[in-house]
């Protein structure tokens, strides 16, 4: 007989949790986010066997970490809605609650409230390494009995403990036999009325839904018994705040009388400990900045540098994949529609995996060794002035080799405004995309010339490297004042102890990472890819047969070799297309800014991805005599004439103007898709789009009339 | 310092304590922080000490009930002390 039981893991953040939960479920686990929320929900699964020979399997939801059960932050409302609410679906049959066993104390308080809401309780205490080493002494057998619990002791990254835990979850369980506290006295009328209306297990069920009432409108529970909960709330004056005070100074007061019984710890004065000792180096007024900035180098290193290799090597097998589609299949519109348009989606969404595969390494590391919480203690002076997190350093300084990763790593700023503003920002910063757009303009119109020594072309690089930071924090300045936020921005947070990194958990993080961003950003880019296929693709009907008609005719076959005829036919195509009739329908709005439909038509393209630029340039600048065909993008570009003025249409404030127009806007499909998956909602890539274009548009028109 | 002239002591906070220095939770001044505060520990009564501050002057490290929070200066403002 197979029976199916619904297992919830929950504990403090640094508890350990997480590797619990992969030494239960291995590799069988999956990643979704929690309906309407953009807080991850993994789930795995485990089979066990009872000593009666049946199978059980469980199904475990790694619930978010968080310290109590009452909601502070989206993250945080998961636990509470889950557990309290018994008609929820996703309500287990057992609860796992995971402590660290070297801070029990605080550990204890999330322990206790699992204990007093009568769901079913398996107790592990994690970190029994560190447990030993501190000498920390705990009577499990006496704190069981006390607590009404099963505890199990473990070293969950070694697996220790794992054969036990899994017997305890085999065994029947039932609710803990102890209430810890004894909560009714609190409000008895509210408690009591509660429990008559809705089918909750427990009294502190009971008052953790008076204490949230907000969150009940959540609850699968008929509108007239939500209506009748707020009425006895009201009519007892049931005070939520005050009520949350005295129950956690409840809690800790029990605590304390089970520490001193059941535990027995010496003197370990945090002075004396190994990672009070690493951080009078880490967080060192020189060293702390100097160490924190060479492990950005680093990071950036690796993103900017070594990403390449693999980049190139996807390119390149996405290039003969296409050669091998494109020739074996008939020539035509499939054949089109399968290179230009899903191959060369696919390629754009399969290029970016070696660089968030680096850089989540590096976050993972810094993460779980808990550097990073150091970082924020680092730096969080700073950043704050700007409305941003100590911790938004490493996303925005990744936003300069590519802001999908750098935007899918700022799951790890806590505060929903800094993280929002974070996301908003960090396509500011100028990216390794915009580098072959910067490099091919600058080579136009900056002279390769040495000032003091100083390559100009270098300088004005840097230069827009650095309007780039610049803006990012502007705008985030100015987003700090404009966002409204409901939820307090509290830097109250724990600094662990450092720990070496767990590298089986940091290569599950790093494949989930990809997994998502290839499949759910990935759905959208290939959707985006497509629509701009068939923009620049098609034109109004006829306009392409005439092209190829012209030139079949005998004056071009005779005058012009095979494939010049090709290239012009190609430019006369895009120019014709639905994407070069929109680059003549924009010219008007982009003349201002120095720019023709030619450049309109890239602006266009550019969408796909800005280094899209150079190719469609390329492309439309191939008409020409035969002595252009042999010239290189910027060659064309420095004789493009302009018809208005008879000199070079690339001049210095074309050349600038443009420059300035890419550092700002946002085109970038794949960097909208992430924002919508980690924002999930479709007014914050919106908003992002019109701000950033909006910048670019004024900038552009600034400094093109003002250096025309 | 507030010098609390009624009862000719001086109430101290948190935010005053310099590096090495140990105080006494006795209450708060924020009812909202101090439901956060409280569910981290930070229990009136509780002895707590600086263990560090920041190089840019915040945010502090303080030790309470075995292991190291950090909270900003406005929020260690919040925390009253136990005269000595």
């Amino acid at each position: 007989m197979i029976k199916k039981i619904k297992i919830a893991l929950i504990g403090n953040p640094n508890s350990g949790k997480s590797s619990v939960f992969n030494a239960l479920t291995g590799l069988n686990q999956k990643v979704a986010n929690f309906p309407g929320v953009t807080v991850e929900k993994k789930t795995g699964y485990t089979s066990l066997r009872d000593k009666f020979g049946n199978t059980i399997e469980a199904e475990i939801i790694d619930l978010p970490g968080t310290y109590s059960l009452y909601p502070k932050s989206p993250e945080e409302r998961i636990p509470f809605q889950l557990l309290c609410d018994p008609q929820n679906e996703a309500h287990p049959d057992l609860t796992i609650v995971v402590a660290d066993g070297a801070n029990l104390k605080r550990n204890l308080f999330l322990a206790s409230q699992l204990v007093d809401l009568k769901i079913p309780v398996v107790l592990v205490i994690n970190m029994m390494d560190i447990v030993r080493f501190k000498k920390i002494n705990i009577n499990f057998e006496k704190l069981a009995i006390r607590l009404g619990v099963p505890i199990v002791s473990m070293n969950a990254r070694k697996q220790e403990g794992l054969k036990e835990l899994k017997e305890a979850i085999a065994k029947p369980f039932s609710p803990p036999a102890n209430d810890f506290i004894d909560i009714r006295p609190f409000a008895p009328e509210v408690i009591d009325t509660i429990r008559q209306t809705v089918n909750v297990n427990s009294n502190y069920n009971a008052f953790l839904v008076a204490n949230n009432l907000d969150l009940i409108s959540n609850f699968e529970i008929p509108e007239f018994k939500k209506e009748k909960i707020r009425a006895v709330c009201a009519q007892y004056e049931f005070n939520a705040q005050q009520m949350q005070a005295k129950e956690t100074l409840e809690r800790y007061r029990v605590i304390s009388t089970i520490m001193n019984e059941f535990i027995s710890s010496p003197e370990n004065p945090i002075q004396k400990s190994p990672s009070y000792r690493i951080d009078n180096v880490l967080t060192h007024r020189f060293w702390g900045y100097f160490i924190f900035l060479a492990v950005l180098f680093l990071v950036f290193q690796a993103i900017f540098a070594w990403a390449v290799y693999p980049m190139d090597l996807i390119d390149s097998a996405f290039a003969w994949l296409s050669v091998q589609v494109q020739s074996s299949l008939p020539p035509g519109l499939i054949n089109d529609l399968l290179v230009d348009g899903i191959l060369a989606g696919l390629n754009g969404i399969v290029v970016f995996v070696p660089q968030i595969a680096l850089l989540f390494f590096f976050v993972a590391v810094l993460e779980d060794t808990g550097y990073m919480s150091r970082v924020s203690f680092l730096m969080d002076q700073l950043m704050r002035k700007f409305g941003l997190n100590g911790k938004s350093l490493i996303p925005l300084m990744s936003g300069v080799a590519c802001a999908v990763p750098a935007i899918m790593s700022t799951r790890t700023i806590s505060n929903w405004k800094e993280r929002l503003i974070t996301i908003m920002v960090t396509p500011l910063m100028s990216c390794s995309a915009r580098l072959p757009v910067y490099t091919l303009l600058i080579a136009l119109i900056i002279p390769s010339d040495y000032i003091y020594g100083v390559n100009l072309q270098g300088l004005v690089l840097m230069f827009m490297y650095l309007i780039g930071f610049v803006a990012a924090i502007s705008a985030a300045w100015v987003m700090k004042h404009i966002l409204q936020s409901t939820e307090k921005s509290y830097f109250v947070m724990e600094l662990p102890t450092y720990r070496l990194p767990r590298w089986s958990t940091i290569g599950i993080h790093i494949a989930e990472k990809v997994k998502v961003f290839l499949f759910e950003a990935g759905k959208v880019i290939v959707s985006v890819s497509i629509i701009l296929w068939v923009l620049s693709s098609f034109g109004p009907s006829g306009a392409f047969d005439r092209i190829e008609d012209k030139y079949l005719s005998e004056t071009y076959i005779r005058s012009m070799p095979q494939d010049e005829i090709d290239r012009r036919i190609q430019s006369e195509k895009l120019e014709n297309s639905y994407a070069g009739r929109l680059g003549h329908i924009i010219e008007p709005v982009i003349r201002p800014l120095g720019y023709d439909w030619k450049i309109g038509i890239a602006l266009i393209t550019s969408f796909a991805a800005r280094e899209v630029f150079v190719g469609t340039m390329s492309t439309i600048y191939s008409v020409g005599d035969e002595e252009s065909s042999k010239m290189t993008v910027k060659e064309k570009m420095r004789n493009e004439i302009d018809p208005e003025t008879g000199g070079p249409k690339y001049t210095f404030a074309v050349g600038i103007s443009l420059m300035l127009f890419y550092a700002f806007a946002m085109q970038c499909i794949s960097t909208v898709a992430v924002v919508y998956r980690e924002t999930r909602k479709i007014k914050y890539p919106l908003i992002q789009i019109l701000y950033m274009s909006g910048m670019a548009y004024l900038a552009s028109l600034i400094a093109y009339q003002l250096l025309k | 310092m507030i010098l609390n002239k009624r009862m000719g002591t001086t109430i101290k906070y948190l935010s005053e304590l310099k590096k090495g220095q140990k105080g006494i939770i006795d209450s708060f001044t924020d009812y909202e922080l101090s439901l956060k505060l409280l569910e981290m520990g930070c229990i009136p009564g509780e002895i707590i000490e600086v263990i560090r501050i920041a190089p840019l002057g915040d945010p502090i490290a303080i030790s309470v009930a075995g292991y190291m929070l950090s909270l900003r200066k406005a929020e260690a403002a919040t925390v009253r002390l136990k005269p000595n």
